[in-house]
């Protein structure tokens, strides 16, 4: 199962723990697994107009940065973070 | 060891290339010195009117009406348009391809006000008129009638109970999804805020950690509203044809951006409409916003002709994005032996008009150079009446470097320790938790900080009463995305390389190097050219120095293309199999036949005979940027009778993966810091109480120039990014982030005051010695 990281503001919205095992080969079957164990965390994390992972955040999987968003492979030991995206500037 | 340094050199890694890592002319050099380079404003069409921009001279006002009878009535005066003429639309958040979150209610109230002007400088109408002359006769002629509210132009103040409000109804967003803030629905009875985002990181325990310490250090400092001072002011110029489509030119971070933004704004497909990037006079995060295009779009669609808009320096000032001004508060501790146990930071960013300061990007690297068990990180964008916030070089970190970085020296000092020993005690490594929560990918702290401790600048004499050496230094993450590069082969051997993102540093011949040596061609056999939206696959801003990353990758996927494909041609000329055939230094030659031999050039000759003409392509959108790390040594001197400070000797030492283009990155870090020490030493918004920017010119606003700088030199250290063929990592922000706390810690050990308010101004200096001294 994949060990996911939920920001301190959602820990508090939702009421999880710092940290959720969640079962999934991608990040949206993880979103889906996160729902089932702890309803509300789906409304924060996923963007049902676009189909895509909520605007402004990140996703991490195992370190780096996700290009691909809920079709991102997620392994069965993966660590998972969201984390609010920055833009850059030079 | 002290090593035998001389300026600008590099580290090098072990692996050697044949193009990579030299340092050929520039391929758009030429045009830039001579002048041929052709920027926004210089394009000219036939026909073409002339924009200008009607700006609110209220800080904060109600918009009761707009009365443009009497411009409309001007001769000369062809199009005018306001707020109702742009789309607005749902306040809903959107993901720019880059990552970074926009809100087009927002975006589109910033281009063109609706019923409030925001800040001073904030767009109320424009002109489109013969000449710039009538369109700006004829903004005298538009009647506004404002109800002037009170501006809240300080975070402080817009924190407060009862505090004016910006937005009447700007939703209080309390996750970090929805940072950018966002409209109270309709039937929500929440009162509204100025605090747009309130979030956290929490690592570990801070009670446990500080229980541990046993020196504790607290610093808050303050931060001034600074602008990015690119020579280019931002210019659109649009035509709309026939058939209902839409060309703009512009000079932009990103011209697929302009496209899209402009699409929605005007209220057509993203198809409709072709952006063709112009050169670009300096961007440095600024002109990742459109401002221009939208409004000469709106404007030639009403007159039927080409619009072109261009602001002047004072617009630029006033109604473009500086970055924010902040007040940040730090407390560390450790213990005797140097071991940092815990680190709390409160972060308050002021965002301008809009939700959307860098306080994100801020709480990411705080702290994120460092190895610390127990952490919390606490960020707030707050709203206020000035120009909405844009990026700004390492947007977010070079404030929060400020507070951390002083007080690191300031608990180096109390503990004995050397400053660079204290950070390489803390640094952390590969492997290492973020207080943000992931882990940190290999990256080349260590060994900046041994090799800034190894420069001869660190240890030399330090001659001279008031001279003072500082050290600091500066983590940001870097950034990638999606990007396209397309490369044709010329029958004669060159080939055109179009690429997708716009060149504002030297990425022209950092990317055509890459493309280059994957097939073994001198560089100057390649010609790039920057792709408008038409021609060339979607690419991602130029921003979060990724270009020399992602599409660099890009052309490293299109020259395999190309090798791939003229492997065939030659295996089909000597009528054997693909694996028969060897490509090295340029040569096609057969494995077991030395005799068949064909080098680029000559296949390159027969490629249209043979199948056709030879097209590569790379379309990426490579993870793994690889984060950045910057260390600077600064010796400076202070006049403390007149309170001004000198930089008598800088020297950055920086980890760039792999330096491509070594002089690009040179030129890279030497820009940085220079811009850090306008940030440090003299540049400042200066607002006057009714919410006015009173500096708005070049000539006040005290930008440095070479005259107030020593060379700056350089180390560039290259510890491989793994997840990059030639192990790139971006370079271009980081250098920008150590400059405020090296210059701060080198004033306290010139004079012992420490200073916490920037600008280090010698008004600022002169009040601190005062205070020390007790006058």
């Amino acid at each position: 199962m994949a060990d996911v990281w939920i920001p301190p503001q959602m820990q508090r919205i939702v009421g999880t723990p710092e940290r959720v095992q969640a079962d999934g080969a991608t990040v949206r079957q993880v979103i889906n697994a996160l729902e089932t164990l702890h309803p509300g965390l789906k409304d924060l994390l996923y963007d049902a107009e676009t189909d895509d992972v909520t605007p402004g955040l990140a996703v991490i999987v195992d370190g780096e940065v996700s290009q691909l968003g809920l079709i991102e492979r997620v392994g069965p030991d993966s660590e998972m973070h969201f984390l609010p995206a920055i833009g850059g500037g030079a | 060891m002290t090593l035998d340094y001389k300026p600008n050199i590099v580290l090098a890694n072990d692996r050697e290339y044949k193009v990579v890592g030299t340092r050929p002319v520039r391929h758009d050099g030429a045009d830039k010195v001579t002048g041929l380079a052709r920027y926004s404003a210089d394009l000219n069409l036939p026909g073409m009117l002339y924009g200008k921009v009607l700006r609110s001279p209220h800080a904060h006002a109600r918009i009761n009406s707009i009365d443009t009878a009497r411009a409309a009535a001007l001769p000369g005066v062809r199009a005018i348009v306001t707020g109702a003429d742009i789309v607005e639309p749902t306040g809903r958040a959107s993901d720019l391809a880059e990552g970074a979150m926009i809100n087009f209610k927002f975006l589109s109230n910033n281009i063109m006000a609706q019923d409030k002007a925001l800040y001073k400088g904030h767009a109320i109408a424009a002109v489109a008129a013969v000449n710039a002359h009538v369109a700006e006769e004829a903004l005298a002629l538009i009647d506004v009638d404002y109800a002037v509210l009170p501006p809240v132009m300080h975070a402080s103040d817009a924190m407060a109970d009862g505090a004016t409000l910006v937005h009447e109804r700007l939703a209080a967003l309390n996750t970090p999804a929805t940072r950018a803030g966002g409209v109270l629905d309709d039937d929500d009875a929440a009162a509204g805020t100025n605090i747009a985002n309130h979030f956290e990181f929490n690592m570990g325990s801070l009670d446990d950690g500080f229980a541990a310490a046993e020196i504790i250090v607290e610093r808050s400092v303050q931060t001034s509203a600074v602008h990015q001072g690119y020579i280019e002011p931002h210019s659109g110029t649009a035509m709309w044809h026939d058939d209902g489509s839409l060309t703009i030119w512009s000079s932009s971070q990103g011209h697929f951006t302009v496209r899209d933004h402009t699409a929605r704004l005007v209220g057509v497909p993203v198809s409709s409409v072709k952006a063709i990037p112009m050169e670009i006079g300096g961007g440095f995060g600024a002109k990742l916003a459109v401002y221009m295009e939208p409004l000469a779009a709106l404007l030639a669609r009403k007159c039927h002709a080409p619009v072109k808009v261009s602001m002047n320096r004072t617009e630029v000032f006033e109604a473009t994005g500086p970055t924010s001004g902040t007040e940040i508060y730090c407390k560390i501790g450790a213990t005797s032996d140097g071991k940092i146990t815990a680190a709390d930071v409160q972060m308050i960013f002021e965002a301008g008009a809009f939700p959307g300061s860098p306080v994100p990007g801020a709480a990411n690297c705080v702290l994120a150079a460092y190895d610390i068990a127990n952490t919390h990180i606490e960020g707030y964008d707050i709203v206020v009446n000035r120009p909405k916030t844009a990026a700004y070089r390492a947007p977010g970190s070079p404030a929060a470097a400020y507070c951390v970085e002083v007080a690191l020296d300031e608990l180096a000092e109390k503990l004995g320790i050397d400053p660079i020993d204290l950070r390489l005690m803390n640094s952390a490594k590969e492997g290492t938790r973020r207080p943000t929560g992931p882990l940190t990918p290999k990256v080349g702290y260590v060994e900046t900080l041994e090799a800034s401790k190894a420069h001869p600048h660190y240890t030399a004499p330090k001659d001279g009463k008031y001279r003072g050496r500082g050290f600091a230094a500066g983590f940001w993450g870097n950034n990638t995305g999606p990007s396209a590069a397309v490369a044709v082969v010329a029958p004669d051997g060159k080939v055109s390389l179009t690429e997708g993102s716009p060149d504002i540093g030297g990425t022209r011949a950092s990317i055509a190097q890459q493309f280059a040596e994957v097939l073994g061609i001198p560089v100057e056999d390649v010609n790039p050219q920057i792709g408008d939206t038409d021609s060339i696959g979607f690419t991602s801003n130029t921003g979060g120095s990724s270009v020399t990353f992602k599409t660099g990758f890009a052309a490293y996927t299109a020259a395999q293309d190309v090798k791939q494909q003229m492997m065939s041609r030659a295996a089909r000329i000597w009528e054997v199999t693909e694996d028969d055939v060897v490509f090295e230094d340029g040569v096609f030659t057969h494995r077991a036949d030395d005799q068949l031999r064909l080098t680029f050039q000559q296949l390159a000759a027969r490629q249209v005979p043979t199948g056709g003409p030879i097209v590569g392509r790379g379309g990426v959108n490579p993870g793994g940027a690889g984060p950045a790390i910057a260390c600077h040594i600064v010796d400076v001197e202070v006049d403390v009778d007149t309170g001004k400070v000198e930089i008598i000797r800088y020297t950055a030492i920086q980890d760039a993966g792999k330096a491509i283009h070594p002089s690009y990155v040179e030129g890279q870090i030497q820009g940085g810091v220079v811009q850090g020490i306008g940030w440090a030493l003299n540049e400042e918004y200066y607002i006057n109480d009714q919410g006015h920017m009173v500096n708005s010119s070049f000539l006040d606003y005290r930008m440095p120039v070479s005259l107030d700088l020593p060379m700056i030199d350089t180390v560039i250290v290259e510890v491989d990014n793994p997840n990059h063929p030639y192990g790139v990592r971006g370079v271009g922000e980081v250098p920008i982030v150590p400059p405020m706390a090296a210059i701060a810690n080198a004033i306290y050990d010139a004079i012992g005051v420490r200073l916490t308010v920037l600008p280090m101004n010698p008004g600022n200096v002169l009040e601190a010695l005062w205070a020390k001294d007790g006058s």
